[in-house]
């Protein structure tokens, strides 16, 4: 192919988008709409997600050991818990601190008490990075020589494992409908369009152009379609987005330990390139495919 | 030793049927119904020959077209156009054989958001001409057509006389060996028919075969070349310098 072809066909491409504005307007209105939707779907599941994985980081388990352990001893079995996969963090408490901390929530009922009555209640807090691990976790730890007990919230972490197994099943059931939809109305959008033009595809094959020939104006027109059909609704989002944040910081600050959101650019750099993606992808097979019927005189 | 005999024979016979710009043997094709649309159709055609071929609606001439262009293969038969063998040539090729053929159409089929210019230009750049060559080439084909001076109008601005001349000018500018004219003055008036045949007649002086599809009975006559005369899918009449035959 002549690079002269090749730019010739480029520029028939983005002619068409202009020449067919009715065609146009309908194929970026759908994949628009169908990639808002995807991207509004997306931008709430990761934060959604990104809360239960917040509240899960909260969960701890507390070991305690046996009386009279060393320091020594009870800061390698610290260091043995902290190395493993599952473990995010490992926070030391004295038994200063544990008391310091328990005659605060006592308060009143505290004062007089000279001697520390939680002499033996030195201990280290587990934080999971997975909460799903934390039974085989406490098995674990509950096998170390020196360990005395081992407290855990065996319902708060089996709930957090099935929220977040819901959410992910649940998002990844979404996307998939909302991109079957996507890939449906918009191959519908190309099918129509193409079908009007069918005689201009007819009279290039009688004249003697190659599928190549017929086929590249079209791509290219799917592919710039597909670019500013999903450009559109990312830019929107992104504002969308940075309003919503503000809203939810303003008027529900109250519940800002609960509703952690992520910041604008952790959801756009995977959201960005995805939507492009699939606008273009969507673009070029939509089009590709829709043509090829045509190309049979 | 056989196989060289064979391998003679196979050119022999090539080069038999290639000496014909068109050459069909035995051809045979049904519509998808079962219908017979052609049956044992023989057809010679030399270069630089003016042949009508006539018939009333459904007698076979469009498939006929069909054939030629490539457009549906034969059921059985040989059909060699422009030392093209139809019945074995690739998909991929077909493109580059068409490349052989002007074509006219009854409704001119122009594309209609392109100027006359473009129209034309078009086929060149599908044959990957230079824009230097296009810039050169398209205007003089305009200039021979008599459409020099509306290389910018729209196909909508033009009479249809006008739109069959473009449509010409986009079949010659490649300098086809044939040119196959499908009821090209169809939709025409006596004036613009009479205008459209003289160009053709012109064409053919300058060496291209044409082949002139129709069931025009006046032009038929008037022109006085070789008619082929079809009727109901079979080859019933054709002559040197003959006229329109009617069904009864």
């Amino acid at each position: 192919m002549k690079i002269s072809t090749f730019f010739y066909t480029l520029r028939q491409g983005i002619i068409n988008v202009f020449r067919n504005k009715w065609f146009t307007l309908a194929s970026l209105a759908t994949i628009s709409a169908c990639l808002f939707i995807f991207g509004l779907a997306y931008s709430l599941l990761v934060n959604f997600q990104h809360m239960i994985k917040t509240a899960e980081e909260g969960v701890s388990i507390t070991v305690f050991y046996d009386e009279g352990l060393p320091q020594e001893e009870i800061d390698l079995i610290g260091a043995q818990i902290g190395a493993r996969t599952e473990v995010s963090r490992v926070v030391f408490v004295s038994a200063d601190e544990a008391w310091a901390e328990f005659s605060a929530e006592l308060g009143e009922a505290a004062e007089g008490i000279t001697e520390n009555p939680l002499v033996n209640s030195a201990n280290h807090e587990i934080y999971l990075s997975d909460v799903s691990a934390q039974t085989q976790l406490v098995k674990y730890i509950e096998q170390i020589e020196g360990v005395r007990k081992v407290n855990q919230s065996e319902f708060t972490a089996n709930l957090f494992t099935g929220v977040n197994s819901l959410v992910t099943y649940v998002s990844i059931g979404m996307i998939a409908i909302l991109l079957s939809v996507s890939v449906f109305l918009i191959s519908n959008t190309v099918t129509i369009g193409i079908s009007v033009r069918k005689e201009e595809i007819t009279v290039m094959k009688y004249i003697g152009a190659t599928d190549f020939f017929v086929r590249a104006p079209f791509v290219f027109e799917g592919i710039i379609i597909g670019l500013i059909g999903s450009a559109l609704p990312l830019v929107l989002l992104y504002y969308i987005y940075e309003v919503a944040l503000k809203f939810l910081a303003d008027k529900f600050a109250f519940l800002s330990n609960l509703l952690v959101t992520l910041p604008v650019w952790d959801v756009f750099t995977v959201l960005i390139p995805v939507s492009l993606a699939i606008g273009v992808g969507i673009g070029f097979f939509g089009s590709f495919f829709t043509v090829r019927k045509h190309l049979k005189v | 030793m056989a196989k060289d005999t064979k391998k003679k024979r196979k050119v022999k016979a090539n080069s038999n049927v290639e000496k014909y710009a068109i050459c069909l043997e035995n051809i045979n094709k049904s519509y998808e119904d079962g219908v017979p649309a052609l049956t044992d159709v023989n057809l010679k055609i030399t270069p630089g020959e003016f042949v009508f071929i006539a018939g009333e609606t459904g007698s076979g001439k469009s498939t006929l077209i069909k054939l030629l262009l490539r457009e549906i293969k034969a059921d059985s038969g040989n059909i060699n156009v422009c030392g093209y063998d139809l019945m074995r040539i690739k998909r991929r090729n077909v493109p580059k054989f068409r490349r052989n053929l002007g074509v006219v159409f009854q409704n001119f089929r122009l594309l209609k958001e392109r100027n006359v210019y473009d129209n034309v230009a078009f086929a060149q750049r599908i044959i990957q001409k230079s824009e230097r060559e296009i810039r050169k080439n398209v205007p003089s084909i305009l200039s021979a057509v008599g459409l020099a001076g509306k290389y910018k109008a729209k196909p909508k601005q033009l009479s249809g006389g006008e739109q069959q001349r473009v449509a010409l000018a986009r079949a010659l500018v490649n300098k086809p060996s044939i040119l196959l004219a499908d009821e090209p003055t169809g939709n025409l008036d006596p004036k613009n028919t009479t205008e459209i045949m003289h160009l053709l007649e012109k064409i053919n002086e300058n060496g291209t075969t044409v082949v002139v599809v129709t069931h025009n009975r006046e032009i038929v006559n008037l022109m006085q070349r070789r008619v082929i005369t079809l009727r109901k899918g079979v080859i019933v009449s054709d002559e040197e310098k003959g006229g329109y035959i009617d069904e009864d």
